[in-house]
């Protein structure tokens, strides 16, 4: 039985929407290579997911089941507007860098996801939990990831620089690869795999068996 | 009988939500609100936003001229420091032309009547504004130091507007800036890094044969060291593209005859 702080921990590691469901890599790929972005995108995640889940709950018993995921469609893409004006007022230097990815986050699976899987189910104050949960455990992996690429492809954290890099005359030459999208590949698949060698539970069971047949004669 | 005295909204609302009119109904109401809602908050935070933008572009110039300063008030610093010029490109002549004062850049090249498309266009430009706006700083005796020209062209992924600082005697750069683009993290952006754009300061414009001779490239210039540029390690096509927009605002289309005029001391 689900409880309300299960609700918010257990997408954190045991149903982490990118390492368990693999939803969400696009925007994880695009946001990752500095943490001042992935952590704007995070909140920005977290914020989208909880308020569009509570809204659609609200109105889950009148939404007709042929329209509903273009309603749900509207109040989510309604959100990441209102989210990207205020980036855009409150926060403008981070806006600039991230500037299409915030919009993507309509078309996030992770935002779709809860509202049909959760929030049509559900009642509002526990949809809204949901999502804050699915948005944190989305911004733990995206965190993780732009700590690495960050650290190896700019030698900082946060901004701040850790690995004095050559071209500022220290000892660390960047790994540009880190900086490119196609590097958060293989950083999440590695995370997968890691999570799911600490919790055996996660792996998937194969689609096929293999057999050994007999030679024939 | 207790359905006939039930309200007809609530009756509405307790109706399965499947039928075709409250699937209309529902439709057009989740539409209308959404977009309020948005409209709203688009309206509301234009004013903050459209600030943000003119004190971004006010910082980056201050920065260029080398007057920035943390923690100090960007409008009345730039407002104080800055003499606004239109400046017709072809004659190299300030105007006050009554349409095009209080235009931005972008929409004086929108406008068709302020505005013509480009034949030869290294830096894909398209539609090039006959007037632009720049900035003059001036010395204690009201003589020319420095003027800050807006230049924009196309590097791999996005238009990179920014500007220039020409010294006073029409050829040396003092500096180089960009406020706008999409070029590649850690690659292309390093367009914006301190030790790159440092080494713009100092470099010459013309020779003295009067031949447009700067460039970003990677091997050394024929002309000398004072015309070159090293171009950005990884980013072969955002070095070409800032290449080929400062040569072309440098150049006869661009700024060549108002920096023939602040030559000769006109300005």
């Amino acid at each position: 039985m689900q409880t309300r702080k299960t609700m918010l921990v257990d997408p954190l590691v045991d149903n982490n929407p990118i390492t368990l469901q693999v939803l969400g890599i696009c925007s994880a790929l695009a946001v990752t290579s500095s943490m001042t972005v992935a952590l704007v995108m995070t909140i920005a995640v977290v914020v989208v997911t909880a308020f569009s889940s509570m809204f659609i709950s609200m109105i889950r018993n009148q939404i007709p089941g042929s329209i509903r995921i273009i309603v749900q469609m509207v109040i989510i893409a309604s959100l990441v507007i209102m989210v990207d004006q205020v980036l855009k007022a409150y926060a403008f230097e981070i806006s600039k860098t991230l500037s299409v990815f915030v919009g993507l986050i309509i078309t996030n699976c992770i935002v779709m996801g809860r509202a049909e899987a959760f929030a049509m189910k559900n009642p509002p104050l526990d949809s809204f939990i949901d999502g804050v949960g699915n948005g944190l455990g989305y911004g733990v992996i995206l965190m993780l990831v732009g700590f690495i690429r960050e650290l190896f492809g700019s030698g900082s954290v946060f901004g701040f620089t850790i690995l004095e890099t050559a071209n500022n005359g220290g000892w660390y030459v960047p790994n540009g690869l880190m900086l490119l999208p196609p590097s958060a590949f293989f950083v999440i698949g590695l995370i997968i795999w890691a999570f799911r060698t600490w919790k055996p539970k996660q792996v998937e069971a194969r689609e096929y068996s293999i057999q050994s047949v007999g030679a024939h004669a | 009988m207790s359905d006939k005295r039930q309200n007809p909204i609530s009756a509405f609302l307790a109706a399965p939500p499947d039928t075709m009119g409250k699937t209309l109904f529902v439709a057009v109401a989740v539409c209308l609100v959404a977009s309020m809602i948005v409209a709203a908050v688009a309206v509301a935070l234009r004013p903050v936003q459209e600030a943000n933008s003119l004190i971004d572009k006010q910082r980056s110039i201050l920065g260029l001229a080398g007057l920035l300063e943390p923690g100090m008030n960007v409008p009345e610093t730039f407002a104080q420091a800055f003499e606004s010029q239109y400046l017709e490109l072809a004659t190299g002549e300030f105007t006050d032309r009554s349409d095009v004062v209080g235009l931005s850049d972008r929409e004086i090249a929108d406008d068709p009547a302020l505005s013509r498309a480009l034949a030869d266009d290294p830096a894909a430009i398209i539609r090039q504004g006959n007037f632009v706006q720049i900035y003059i700083l001036r010395n204690d005796t009201g003589g020319v130091k420095k003027v800050i020209l807006p230049i924009h062209g196309y590097g791999l992924w996005s238009t990179l507007y920014g500007f220039i600082a020409i010294e006073a005697d029409g050829n040396s750069i003092f500096g180089l800036q960009f406020y706008d683009h999409a070029e590649t993290p850690g690659l292309g952006a390093e367009v914006d890094n301190p030790r790159w754009k440092a080494m713009w300061n100092g470099k010459r414009l013309v020779d003295a044969q009067g031949v447009l001779q700067i460039q970003v490239a990677k091997a050394p210039s024929a002309a000398g060291e004072d015309f070159h540029i090293d171009a950005l390690a990884g980013a072969t096509l955002t070095s070409a593209g800032v290449n080929n927009l400062v040569r072309f605002w440098m150049g006869d289309e661009g700024y060549a005859p108002f920096l023939e005029k602040m030559k000769a001391g006109e300005i």
